[in-house]
């Protein structure tokens, strides 16, 4: 996962501590891909096994203190990583589960699931969270990047803005294409009723 | 907040017998005054015809349609137009500015075939422009500014004059991408400054800007969506 090497880059400036690691990425990248302290420290300490980083000790009084207050400093080697994944593309030959492309490839082929009903609800529901992303980018720190890290911070918006807008002309792809196969009769008609465990309503409604 | 624009029961037919088309089967809208409203929907939903029925630009088969309490079937065409010039403004997608005049001239025109003095009607237009940010092109024609200019100097036509319906079809469809955001912005801190704006697009990211979006088919509202946000799981203060 790329927490791994985000966390192993951010440390290429100088050491720092596990909490300030955190407040880091944040900054980057909003609450979008939440990160929890103990995330921070299982993968600072696989960094740490696999030689790309070391720590500073620190200089508190008791054990817990110093525990606190372990820095972390990227070695050579965590350097050549961090540079490698800069210069190697993400592979894209897998492409990420997409239930939702799964759930309409299933749902074509059942007979008594209403598909429009499902299209329009999934629209609105990627609608809202496109006008809540467009009012983070409006107000706030993305609006006015002043620092690098308010601008990765739009960008990192300006992504989830593009990811939406595609899901929907996807959505509305599919709606004019289903409309079109159900006036040249390729979609499935129902032979037997429709099954009530398919519907996710108790209308029990025949979409041909 | 109160309404700005009411669409009550509104239908709208084209043809007549075999060749009958229902552009909108009772549409009930409203628009109230601080909120951008999008309307979104394929070509032929019946979008543009909600606009322009809304603008006064065409009547409604049935139903009523009312514009800051005035209902526009009870003007008649003259106090229709004079809602047009006063009350309602209206962007387009192609801008429609008038070539032979200056960007002033064609903010100023509203007003002046409101009865207003040339003089008195220039500064009102040279306000609107400044608020759309291109005051210094005040004396420039339409062919020497660029698209986005040239949607600005329309937009200020839109609002001059204290104008609180701004009516947008599609005004971002012939500007790139950066500039389409800008008009958006622009229409926006209008609503935001106590206007209600109607905005027609097939676009989910315009839309998007919008606090309701309400989505056509075949001549009915679909559904609507308006966000409460989920904006504090996301965004992390610094």
């Amino acid at each position: 996962m790329s927490i791994r090497q985000a966390l192993l880059a951010l440390l290429e400036p100088g050491p720092m501590y596990g909490y300030q690691l955190r407040a880091e990425f944040e900054q980057r990248t909003g609450a979008t891909w939440p990160l929890n302290v103990g995330q921070v420290y299982t993968t600072l300490s696989r960094l740490e096994r696999d030689g790309l980083v070391e720590h500073v000790a620190g200089s508190g009084d008791d054990d817990a203190d110093r525990a606190a207050q372990v820095m972390y400093r990227i070695t050579p080697s965590g350097r050549g990583e961090v540079s490698a994944w800069f210069t190697t593309p993400v592979p894209r030959t897998q492409p990420p589960r997409d239930e939702l492309a799964i759930k309409l490839a299933i749902a074509v082929t059942l007979p008594g699931v209403d598909i429009a009903a499902l299209i329009q609800q999934q629209r609105t529901a990627t609608m809202t969270a496109l006008q809540d992303y467009t009012r983070l980018k409006r107000s706030g720190r993305a609006s006015r990047p002043d620092r690098p890290e308010d601008l990765a911070w739009s960008l990192v918006l300006d992504s989830l803005v593009f990811d939406a807008e595609a899901e929907i002309r996807w959505l509305d792809h599919c709606e004019s294409r289903l409309r079109r196969a159900a006036v040249e009769g390729q979609l499935h008609t129902p032979a037997r009723p429709p099954r009530a465990d398919l519907n996710t309503t108790d209308e029990e409604e025949v979409h041909s | 907040m109160t309404a700005v624009l009411h669409l009550d029961n509104v239908t709208r037919v084209h043809g007549e017998g075999a060749t009958e088309v229902h552009a909108l089967r009772g549409v009930s809208f409203r628009a109230r005054a601080g909120e951008l409203v999008a309307v979104m929907g394929p070509s032929g939903s019946g979008k543009s015809t909600l606009l322009t029925i809304a603008g006064g630009l065409d009547e409604p088969t049935s139903g009523t349609v009312s514009v800051e309490g005035s209902i526009l079937g009870s003007l008649g065409n003259a106090g229709r137009a004079r809602m047009r010039r006063t009350s309602i403004g209206y962007v387009f997608q192609d801008f429609n500015l008038i070539p032979a005049l200056t960007a002033a001239e064609n903010v100023a025109l509203p007003r002046e075939l409101d009865g207003e003095r040339t003089k008195a009607a220039r500064q009102l237009a040279l306000a609107a422009l400044e608020e759309v940010g291109i005051v210094d092109l005040a004396d420039r024609f339409p062919d020497e500014m660029s698209g986005g200019q040239q949607q600005r100097v329309a937009i200020a036509r839109a609002i001059v004059g204290e104008r609180r319906l701004i009516l947008a079809d599609e005004p971002t469809g012939a500007l790139d991408t950066d500039t389409g955001e800008e008009i958006l912005r622009l229409l926006r801190s209008r609503c935001d400054a106590g206007a209600a704006g109607v905005l027609v697009t097939h676009e989910a990211r315009h839309a998007a800007w919008a606090d309701r979006v309400v989505f056509i088919r075949d001549g009915l509202i679909v559904d609507e969506s308006g966000a409460d946000s989920a904006e504090e799981l996301l965004e992390v203060t610094p």
